[in-house]
């Protein structure tokens, strides 16, 4: 590992960090760009975003603290951290290959062979190999140990049927995280499944586009039908699929391995909702006079604040000694829950312009709300949903029994 | 927004911390915590001995008067270890009359004082009125200042510890203007002392007469400082508060959940149906958020602006979640949960306290609107 680098070499790297951004960042070309990698729907959306990752990569803002000879920058952590500071401070767009440099990526990294880290990494960080998710089928989704996708082992190959649901960028990727089931026999439904890195670009596998609430397209269904892939696709052995599959959820969730960089999901800055109360308008005067909307508002601020020190306060074993896992689990319950209901709050905000929809002249910030709103629901659904994180952190942080 | 505050401890702090989740819950097991609440003192005066023994009540007295020389956010983590353990003496509001001393006291009252709360007398503050207004201005007791001397009248409300405590910092008007009187227990008949019948049945709570009590004009806070002798009570009473109140819902969740890892109903351990299930996991987010908020208030403590927002926030938040946890709590228990005998009671009871001791969730929260968006 690098050495711990001093102030001074940071404060360097910080500049040249901010430099970059500030020249390189454009925020808006031209169209929508998508808030998160689950909403890019367009083409040009798409071409946009893996130019931009490409770029920053290039510039050795991602991926800088990832080992040097897969193509990473080889620095320590704490460089890639004020890189990301930068890009937030720019307000960057977001990291297109979310799959890949958040799941796959540290997975390969972590337990990979010596070829894979080869083939892999370098192509995923400059956004040319994009990555999606084949976890959550049609009949199995919350339920995710109970997968049936079929891969049979055939010679040196498995042959895949059945089918993915809800892939984010399945129609774009090149390569998928797969869960499939190899063992229909097997004593319990998570000894029967395997873990594949599965290529998308072959035959028998065609992907369906599916419409979002939002109007746009995201994610698609994927069909497998006799779709044969090389059995060195198995990755972390037969009967494993579970454990690895888990080890990928703990990477979504942020723990241990050093962080790619850059962000997937485009922060919603809190103090915008703010100014957009203050400028509105009710009962012919402002909206903050409303002694309703000023006590909701207020108690917003309240959760925001202590969302935004809980992530210092994570780092701060001496006020984390009686439940540990605690704040780390409940993180994307609380996270995501709250951005759906200040978002929803902003619309009430809007008085009858809370009526209109992005696209129309009238909308109030081109429908940004309505539209982070709607939004809002792929992270209370997507990556387990609230009421799984409920029975998480029940289980995990407070030691409760499962529910069966 | 540059008045939100950020979050940090101090090695004292963390010392402290670990010293106080010993004491506090070795000294305070809840047999103990409910035999008190048939004892006319309220809490145990050897236990008390020790504490001043400790120097707890030392801690934000500065060292010129006797004192450690550290701050309210070192108070902190005793009074949420107390509140975690339901115990129950004058600490808080001892540390609240010093702090009152510091921020509006003369050079001789503090030189008085200060040392002797060092070492472990008891104070308290007697600010409440019949109005039942949060705002410590509306007040209607007065003084009538002659010759040197000041007469009072009127009567004070919900003074904590009244009983036990050697001084009493009374607010009153005087010529209109809110002013502070320093009382000496002795100075009192104890026929102006009035036990209240208060929620908390631990607590010791007393209203007092001032009519025809008499103190020298030496014995009043400097006029020029009231303002900002209020301002330090509100706030270092809603940090001690919130502190007390964030210790008090860990304990009810904590309690709530022993419960719902045994008990059984239709063959099934109940916590593991999530009707009772995820309301826990919520109220167990809204925990950790209020300490969050109290660790920040007292990083923040004596910061200009953004002290005051982080104590209303810490005070708004530890209210709200140690309220549903109680509530909760005691819903959870089922029949057991109605009767004297289960704890959630004696945390519900507690947060209703304090919420009318420095104002309510709500109240904090019309507080901080203004802070935060006027
Ligand atoms: C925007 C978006 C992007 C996504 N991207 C991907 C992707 O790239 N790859 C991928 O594999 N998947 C992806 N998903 C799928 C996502 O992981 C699933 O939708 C999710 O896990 C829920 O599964 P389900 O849709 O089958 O809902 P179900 O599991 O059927 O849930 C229906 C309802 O029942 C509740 N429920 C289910 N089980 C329980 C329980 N035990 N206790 C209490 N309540 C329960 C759920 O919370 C939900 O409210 C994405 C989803 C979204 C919204």
């Amino acid at each position: 590992m690098a050495d711990k680098p001093s102030a001074a070499e940071l404060k360097d790297y910080a500049e040249q960090a901010d430099a970059w951004f500030k020249e390189n960042t454009v925020r808006d070309p031209g169209f929508m760009l998508p808030l998160t990698f689950m909403e890019v729907s367009t083409d040009q959306q798409f071409d946009f975003l893996q130019d931009w990752q490409r770029k920053v990569y290039e510039a050795g803002y991602l991926g800088a603290s990832w080992p040097k000879e897969y193509g990473g920058g080889g620095m320590h952590s704490e460089f890639q951290r004020v890189a990301t500071r930068a890009m937030k401070k720019h307000d960057a767009p977001i990291m297109l290959n979310a799959i890949g440099n958040g799941w796959a990526g540290p997975l390969i990294l972590d337990l990979g062979t010596e070829e894979q880290k080869q083939k892999f990494i370098k192509p995923m960080l400059s956004a040319e190999d994009i990555w999606c998710q084949g976890f959550s089928e049609p009949e199995n989704g919350s339920d995710l140990g109970n997968a049936q996708l079929k891969a049979v082992k055939d010679g040196d190959d498995y042959v895949l049927n059945g089918s993915k649901i809800w892939t984010s960028l399945g129609d774009r990727a090149k390569y998928m995280i797969l869960l499939a089931r190899t063992d229909f026999d097997a004593p319990n439904k998570y000894a029967g499944l395997s873990f594949f890195l599965n290529p998308m670009k072959i035959d028998g596998i065609t992907t369906s586009r599916i419409k979002k609430l939002t109007g746009e397209y995201g994610f698609v269904q994927t069909f497998f039908t006799d779709a044969r892939i090389s059995a060195d696709c198995l990755f972390g052995g037969e009967g494993n699929g579970w454990s690895m599959a888990m080890k990928t959820l703990e990477y979504e969730r942020g723990a241990k391995v050093k962080p790619v960089g850059g962000f997937f999901v485009k922060e919603l800055d809190v103090m915008e909702i703010v100014e957009l109360a203050k400028n509105s308008v009710r009962n012919g005067k402002p909206l903050l006079d409303d002694p309703v909307m000023r006590d909701k508002m207020t108690q917003y601020m309240i959760d925001i604040q202590a969302l935004n020190l809980n992530n210092t306060r994570r780092r701060m074993p001496q006020l984390m000694q009686d439940r540990p896992m605690g704040l780390p689990l409940m993180n994307k319950l609380a996270r995501t829950e709250l951005i759906r209901e200040l978002t929803e709050f902003s619309l009430a905000f809007q008085g009858t312009k809370a009526g209109y929809y992005v696209g129309d002249e009238n909308a109030v910030d081109d429908g940004y709300w309505h539209r982070s709103y709607l939004n809002s629901f792929s992270a209370t659904i997507g990556g387990g949903t609230s009421e799984i994180q409920r029975n998480i952190v029940a289980e995990h942080a407070l030691g409760l029994p499962k529910t069966r | 927004m540059d008045n939100l505050g950020t979050i940090g401890t101090t090695e004292e702090q963390i010392e402290l911390m670990d010293v106080a989740t010993n004491f506090c819950r070795d000294k305070s097991p809840v047999d103990k915590v409910r035999a008190l609440i048939d004892d006319d003192l309220g809490y145990d005066p050897g236990i008390w001995r020790e504490i001043g023994e400790l120097g707890w009540l030392a801690i934000a007295i500065p060292e010129a008067h006797g004192g450690v020389g550290l701050s309210m956010a070192e108070v902190v983590p005793i009074a949420e270890q107390m509140g975690r353990n339901l115990m129950s003496n004058p600490f808080g509001s001892t540390t609240l009359a010093a702090q009152a001393l510091l921020a509006g006291g003369s050079e001789a009252e503090q030189a008085e004082w200060l040392p002797k709360i060092a070492e472990g007398a008891a104070a308290t503050l007697a600010l409440r009125e019949a109005n039942g207004d949060w705002d410590l201005s509306n007040i209607d007791a007065t003084g009538f200042e002659s010759g040197g001397t000041v007469t009072l009248s009127g009567k004070k409300q919900l003074v904590l510890w009244a009983n036990s405590a050697e001084l009493i910092i009374v607010s009153i008007k005087i010529d209109g203007e809110v002013r502070f009187a320093l009382v000496e227990r002795s100075a009192l008949s104890d026929n102006a002392l009035r036990r209240e019948t208060v929620i908390d049945e631990t607590a010791r709570s007393y209203e007092v007469t001032l009519d025809g009590v008499t103190v020298s004009a030496d014995a009043l806070f400097d006029e020029s400082r009231t303002r900002e002798t209020l301002e330090k009570i509100e706030l270092a009473a809603g940090l001690i508060h919130a502190a007390e109140m964030t210790g008090g819902a860990q304990s009810v969740i904590d309690y709530t959940l022993e419960y719902l890892k045994t008990r059984k109903q239709f063959g099934k351990i109940i916590g593991s149906y999530q009707a009772l299930k995820h309301p826990t996991v919520n109220n167990y987010v809204e925990y950790e958020k209020a300490r969050t908020h109290l660790y920040s208030a007292a990083h923040s403590w004596g910061e200009q602006g953004r002290g005051e927002v982080a104590v209303r926030m810490a005070a708004a938040q530890s209210h709200s979640s140690y309220s549903t946890a109680a509530d909760r709590a005691i819903q959870f228990h089922g029949g057991f949960g109605f009767t004297h005998d289960c704890d959630a009671q004696l945390h519900r009871r507690k947060a209703i306290l304090s919420g009318a001791l420095i104002g309510d969730a709500a109240y904090q929260r019309s507080k901080l609107a203004n802070l935060l968006f006027d």
